[in-house]
């Protein structure tokens, strides 16, 4: 990503709030390209939501992508809903003077993204690939569309911007001699009954071994052809270090849950490696993952669709393509010493 | 119940789909239908009427051909139908969606009030899925989005939604808006008799001047972001595809290791 040629000073000096995706103490990945991206279009500020501040190694990673202060807002966003998310960041935002304001592409985010823009009358865009500004120091976003086939450039043109990035689309660079950020706490007080919704349970996933989905930089996906065993799809996920995605026949037939869904309706994905197996490569799976670097298919049929998209096709039977890729990636890592 | 549910006309996900060089989705192609994620808001709607007794509306906000939308959910079951269109409307981004489909709703209370809005989880032309949240914030409702599983019960409704790294219930007091997911049911095919039926059913039009909302604050002219530029993907280069020859699996980790991708 490129930031234009001179961006005005004006452009340079606005704080940009960063709304930090944590679990627990530890930041997420796609908060460090957030402030990555943050810094080509002005000044990164962080927002923490969570019982306690950040301290420690959490701090400094934050101080070490560029938030120069990071704005402690005491709630669990785990139990709020987005109306309520959007309600305390407010608090943020008209602490600041904040015009923009990135988050994480999740579902729950442009929920949340949704009600702040309305209150803020914002300019909003979700999904985003990236974000630059233009010489005259506007925002400009890019997004892919209709399944990835398209990509738009558009120019917020409302005063305020809540902008949600997807993860993988802008690495996470660190800036050298960084300070540890200082902490602003404000006090918030999360109106339980916005809109008199309530929310009445959460059950957090157990966290897997393997990297999450959205942020893994390889994803391996099984389709309808491995007849319901992962065994083959899960093993080369381990060899290449990646996550295990599926196609929503492997969903819908119970193979996996339904969070390992790639496409339209489940999570967009954007991963340095892709790898389908026994994947058809239908347009509803296509709108989840086109946009992802380099795309290996491995399908029995030489018509599957998915072969329109691939970087590398193998025409042949998953069973022992896959173990054989394992088998020899692992040989090759052994090989040259990083095993 | 008086229960709305918003359906919207999109470019089928199966053509060749494209943007205009104002950067606007290119709705002229005439091969667009009802949003397949809207069949199930509109099945959703048709069961919790069924279950609990009412009414449904469907409604859209489009150009003329949007009225296919709305008459594909009458052949499903609904029992009437608006259609907001207008000239101005042209370029609405989503703030100018919800405003305006939330005048429709406030509309069709009039009479006898709206118990629940149903939508569907996202709009496959855009694929924002911000509409369910903007018209609760519009509507001043409370709301319960991305239901897998919703059921209504003591003037609440109450759903399932499975989220990235969790899944919550959510319990939403009537008047509603909900947004559906494409696992929360299996929609209905019209029959013979709903497809009859349907003709005989009730599609109201609306200006924007009907619903008193003003033309400068929706279309293009009033939307908060503009389409700079939108450019079809070039193609992948540099593609290979290969037979498997007993060896594939083994020329893969070379390639991968080569493309410094492992
Ligand atoms: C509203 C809506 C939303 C949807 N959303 C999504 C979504 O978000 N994500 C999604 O994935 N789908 C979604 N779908 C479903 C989508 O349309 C396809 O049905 C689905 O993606 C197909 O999954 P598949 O590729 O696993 O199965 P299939 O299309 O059946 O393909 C299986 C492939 O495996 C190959 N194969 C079989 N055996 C082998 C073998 N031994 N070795 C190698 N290859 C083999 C076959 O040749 C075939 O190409 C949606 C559908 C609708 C209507
Ligand atoms: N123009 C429209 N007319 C009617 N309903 C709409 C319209 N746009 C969006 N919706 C509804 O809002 C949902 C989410 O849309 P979106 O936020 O655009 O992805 C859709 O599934 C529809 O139910």
């Amino acid at each position: 990503m490129t930031s234009s040629g001179s961006p005005s000073d004006v452009a340079s000096g606005d704080v940009v709030l960063v709304v930090v995706d944590h679990q627990g103490t530890t930041v997420r990945n796609p908060a460090l390209e957030l402030l990555t991206a943050a810094r080509a279009i002005g000044r990164p500020e962080a927002v923490w939501l969570g019982g306690d501040a950040p301290a420690g190694a959490a701090l400094e990673t934050l101080g070490t992508h560029g938030a120069g202060v990071v704005h402690h807002l005491a709630v669990d966003p785990g139990g709020l809903l987005p109306a309520q998310v959007a309600q305390v960041l407010r608090v943020a935002v008209e602490a600041t003077g904040a015009r923009t304001v990135l988050l994480t592409s999740t579902f729950e985010n442009k929920e949340a993204s949704a009600h702040l823009a309305f209150h803020l009358g914002a300019g909003l865009v979700v999904d985003a690939a990236g974000v630059e500004r233009d010489d005259d120091g506007a925002l400009v976003t890019v997004q892919q569309a209709f399944a990835g086939t398209w990509t738009l450039r558009s120019v917020v043109t409302a005063e305020h911007a809540v902008v949600a990035l997807k993860a993988n689309a802008v690495p996470a660079e660190v800036v050298d001699g960084a300070p540890v950020p200082q902490v602003v706490a404000h006090p918030v007080v999360a109106d339980a009954s916005v809109g008199g919704a309530t929310l009445v349970e959460r059950t957090e996933r157990p966290v897997s071994e393997r990297p999450s989905l959205t942020e893994a930089q390889v994803v391996v996906v099984g389709g309808r052809g491995t007849n319901g065993d992962f065994s083959a799809v899960e093993d080369l996920a381990d060899a290449l270090g990646g996550a295990v995605g599926a196609t929503r026949v492997a969903t819908d037939e119970g193979w996996i849950g339904h969070e390992a869904q790639i496409g339209q309706t489940g999570v967009t994905v954007s991963p340095r490696l892709y790898v389908g197996a026994g994947v058809s490569g239908a347009v509803h799976h296509r709108g989840g993952m086109q946009s992802s670097g380099t795309i290996v298919a491995i399908n029995n049929d030489p018509e599957a669709p998915i072969f329109e998209i691939a970087d590398y096709g193998i025409v042949g039977d998953l069973t022992t393509v896959l173990p054989q890729t394992a088998a020899e990636v692992r040989r090759l890592r052994a090989e040259s010493g990083e095993a | 119940m008086k229960i709305v549910v918003c359906v919207k006309h999109v470019p089928d996900v199966q053509a060749d789909r494209r943007f205009t060089d104002d950067g606007l989705v290119d709705r002229t192609q005439g091969d667009g239908t009802l949003n397949e994620l809207d069949e199930n808001a509109v099945e959703a709607a048709l069961a919790l009427a069924e279950a609990h007794g009412g009414e449904v509306v469907a409604l859209t906000m489009g150009p003329a051909d949007a009225e296919d939308a709305v008459r594909r959910a009458l052949q499903m079951g609904a029992d009437q139908a608006v259609h907001v269109q207008d000239d101005a409307l042209a370029g609405s981004d989503v703030f100018a969606t919800a405003a305006v489909l939330a005048a429709a709703v406030r509309r069709l209370g009039e009479d006898a009030p709206v118990d629940l809005v149903v939508t569907g989880m996202a709009a496959l032309d855009g694929l924002m899925s911000v509409v369910p949240s903007l018209l609760a914030a519009e509507l001043g409702t409370s709301q319960a989005t991305l239901a897998a599983e919703l059921a209504v019960e003591d003037g609440a409704v109450r759903v399932r939604r499975d989220l990235d790294d969790a899944t919550e219930v959510v319990r939403a007091p009537l008047p509603a808006v909900v947004s559906v997911t494409d696992q929360s049911n299996q929609p209905r095919y019209p029959n013979f008799k709903g497809i009859m039926a349907a003709r005989k059913k009730p599609v109201t039009t609306w200006s924007l001047a009907d619903l008193g909302v003003d033309a400068g604050a929706v279309g293009a002219a009033g939307a908060r972001t503009r389409v700079l530029q939108a450019t079809p993907r070039p193609p992948r280069e540099n593609r290979v595809l290969v037979t498997d020859d007993g060896g594939a699996g083994t020329q893969l980790a070379a390639y991968l290791v080569q493309n410094r991708l492992v």
